[in-house]
């Protein structure tokens, strides 16, 4: 298992300094504290906090600076104090999550700069949940134009790259519920909830985590921004982030730990146990996504326009150009076709099933949606040699043999025989027999690789895949 | 004491890639160069500006955003190392600045009797905003000046542009009374762009002009309407229009910045002058002074 749990946590510096103020800010340290045991306890050797403090115009930022140091002071409660910080992260991981993110097609980078100004949410949710810094961190920023379908990418992304590390993560979501403060300075024996009617939507929210509902409060997200949330930069969109990287269930078990009035904003800790409650049902509202197709650049007047009138996104490095047409897959009785695997360059479908067996057709590394080729296309539209990545376009070519399976209620372990295609035996059997040995060659099909002249786009590699799928 | 006045107030925008472009000394990136429709309004700001005689600089920047009150930086000397969170690529700038904390807690105490929620940052930890940084920087690189630092209270997403305007219109009334009691002359900043849609992407060359130009049509007549207010003395024309402005261009003064100036100077109707226009990552940013001192020298 990836994800070992999951939190929600205040981003108001209040717990961090001054827990003996009033008994709630007191009672949400406890909480915090109680988080940091369960995420000891879970074995969580990563933690990753998603923080609407920190917004991002450029895609999505990730911290990579593996030891970020600094004194911070909120921008409104100064008085309260310096929040002194000193964390290790993972900056490896950064990485990986970056490349990850680019593979689905996010724009994505990673920031190492020395007086970095971590914001307030993940500086106060590191130091209380991760005191004695012992676990490694990622943050990643709350892109201001981000939609549901990004931000489920983005998490999809992580979960990426989380895999391919081996990682248990405890994921963090740091946000208010309501996040109306009073307007002018009270005193903490006066903090309340602002109104009525955001106690009574925070309350409503805690009610459905505390049944484990994560995915339908993603689903209610928006209603949720514009009953409780004063429009300030980040939307209610922890939740898509948080949901999506629980497989979008709503069988989880939860557990409200606290919540608390901060100058009026709805503050709790939340746990989210990826156990299943026994009860619970997924209501899909909103499609599932699995890579991001570009909606935000519907200002960007270099992205080229799609036959279906919508924006396509900005073509990147890596795109093939023009290569053979794309067809739809071919459907039939047997057929075994998704939108998560790039769409074929004929007549055929992505896979076939006879009885319990399964065959896919071949399959390369252009990415679904996109067509863009991780690790580059082998040559340009001219024809012109180019470097490219065997390596990416190796484990890009997985990806899409899991994905293909995955549709057809199958996984990696399943496969039972592969024949392996490539342009350049000398200069790429190495690199692609490294990314094997790191995946298909831990399940252990039979393997047949072979040097062929060319493939019909300008990629490296190509597997035909035979899997046996489970009962 | 009396005497005291605004000598000039002015449209002040903060792109931190105008400071990245100049690669001063206190900025750690450097670059070939860009923006230099921008920088070279700020040359033309700047030159103006040195005509008169000034004491003391105050500015108002949405990137010190309060939620709660309006807050002025409240000891006399802050010292530090600035990081843009969103372009940390460009600006990580060294700073050193002197604040004028007599005139900050003059305008502080006018804006608590005018019924403002207002507050000194005295915490030396504090981390000055990059937009106050960015906007001292490029009217006085050689900070010559003390400042006044005003956070942006941001009441716009609280409640309406309507009231922001409102309790603008009272801070910036404020900050003319403390400025005309402090007996000393000021040039007043806001420190905002104009239409404030970015590009999400950035190229390889952050200054590859050959990528840069405002992101719609719709964006580019706002700002084209909003200079036109400025440079033929309709203030108030203008800020009737500024709900539908901010709201339609997604414009930076929803930080209330402008609002703010335009009411310290007294809703000015003499017409400004337009230093400079430019797109920044697809923002709209204009450089606009109102020379207070010229005006008054005419009518005299
Ligand atoms: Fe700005």
């Amino acid at each position: 298992m990836t994800v070992v749990a999951s939190f929600l946590v205040p981003v108001h510096p209040h717990p961090l300094l001054a827990p003996e103020a009033n008994e709630g800010y007191g009672r949400l340290r406890a909480a915090f504290e109680e988080a940091a045991a369960r995420i000891e306890a879970s074995g969580a050797d990563l933690i990753i906090v998603y923080s609407t403090t920190w917004p991002s115009i450029i895609g999505h930022q990730i911290q990579a600076d593996p030891n970020p140091v600094w004194n911070l002071v909120d921008h409104d409660f100064h008085d309260l104090g310096t929040m002194h910080y000193d964390f290790q992260i993972d900056a490896e991981f950064a990485h990986a999550w970056r490349d990850a993110a680019e593979q689905r097609g996010l724009t994505a980078r990673t920031v190492n700069y020395h007086g970095f100004p971590i914001d307030v949410g993940s500086v106060v949710s590191l130091s209380l949940l991760n005191r004695n810094n012992r676990i490694p961190a990622a943050i990643v920023s709350s892109n201001v134009y981000a939609n549901r379908a990004e931000t489920t990418v983005l998490a999809k992304s992580c979960i990426d790259a989380a895999q391919a590390a081996g990682k248990k993560v405890a994921v963090v979501a740091a946000m208010s519920l309501s996040n109306r403060m009073f307007t002018r300075r009270i005193e903490p024996e006066d903090d309340r909830i602002h109104s009525l009617k955001d106690d009574e939507w925070n309350s409503k929210i805690l009610q459905f985590l505390g049944d484990g509902r994560l995915e339908d409060v993603g689903q209610l997200s928006r209603t949720i921004h514009n009953q409780i949330r004063v429009q300030k930069v980040v939307a209610f969109k922890p939740m898509w982030f948080l949901s999506a990287m629980n497989d979008h269930r709503n069988d989880l078990t939860g557990e409200v730990l606290a919540y608390e009035a901060l100058h009026g904003a709805g503050g709790a800790v939340v746990h989210l146990d990826p156990a299943s409650n026994g009860k619970g049902d997924k209501e899909y509202d909103e499609e599932d996504v699995e890579v991001f197709g570009g909606d935000r650049n519907v200002l960007d007047t270099e992205s080229d326009h799609a036959e279906d009138g919508t924006t396509a996104p900005q073509a990147p490095a890596s795109s093939p150009g023009s290569g053979p047409a794309l067809w739809d897959p071919v459907e039939g009785e047997d057929a075994v076709n998704t939108d998560t695997a790039p769409k074929p360059v004929g007549a055929y479908p992505h896979a076939r099933r006879v009885g319990d067996m399964l065959y896919l057709s071949g399959v390369g590394p252009r990415q679904p949606g996109t067509n863009a080729i991780p690790g580059g296309p082998i040559h340009d539209e001219a024809g012109q040699p180019l470097d490219y990545d065997i390596k990416a376009q190796t484990q890009a070519v997985v990806t899409n043999v899991e994905r293909v399976l995955k549709e057809a209620g199958g996984s990696l372990e399943d496969v039972v025989d592969v024949t392996s295609f490539l342009v350049d035996m000398d200069r790429d059997f190495a690199g692609y027999n490294e990314v094997w040995a790191e995946t298909l060659g831990k399940v252990g099909p039979t393997r047949t690789t072979l040097a062929i002249r060319a493939l019909p786009t300008p990629i490296a590699v190509e597997m035909k895949v035979v899997a046996h799928l489970p009962k | 004491m009396g005497g005291g006045q605004i000598v000039a107030g002015c449209l002040a925008p903060h792109p931190p890639h105008l400071v990245y472009a100049e690669s001063p000394p206190q900025n750690e990136p450097k670059a070939e160069g860009g923006w230099e429709q921008l920088r070279w309004g700020y040359d033309r700001l700047r030159a103006s500006l040195a005509e008169v005689e000034h004491d003391v600089v105050v500015i108002l920047s949405p990137h010190w955003q309060t939620y709660v009150g309006t807050h002025f930086l409240g000891l006399p000397r802050f010292e530090g190392f600035s990081v843009d969170p969103v372009f940390p690529n460009l600006f990580r700038y060294t700073y050193d600045l002197s604040i004028d904390l007599d005139l900050a807690e003059g305008i502080h105490a006018e804006a608590m009797s005018a019924g403002l929620d207002a507050h000194m940052m005295r915490n030396p930890d504090f981390r000055v905003d990059y937009g106050t940084i960015t906007t001292a920087h490029l009217t006085d690189p050689s900070w010559s000046k003390p400042l006044v630092v005003i956070s942006s209270n941001r009441s716009r997403h609280y409640y309406s542009v309507e009231v922001m305007q409102e309790m603008m219109a009272e801070l910036g009334r404020a900050t003319r009374k403390a400025i005309e009691a402090s007996g000393k002359r000021a040039v007043v900043l806001a420190s905002n762009s104009l239409s404030h849609r970015h590009f999400t992407t950035e190229p390889e060359v952050p200054e590859d002009m050959s990528h840069e130009h405002i992101t719609s049509h719709a964006m580019h007549l706002w700002d084209m309407r909003i200079i036109d207010h400025m440079i033929n003395g309709r203030s108030k024309q203008l800020l009737d229009e500024m709900p539908e402005f901010t709201d339609q261009a997604i414009a930076e003064t929803d930080g209330g910045a402008l609002t703010w100036l335009l009411h310290a100077l007294d809703l000015p109707d003499y017409n400004a002058t337009l230093h400079g226009y430019g797109t920044v990552i697809g923002t709209g940013n204009a450089i606009v002074e109102w020379p207070a001192w010229r005006h008054r020298e005419d009518s005299a």
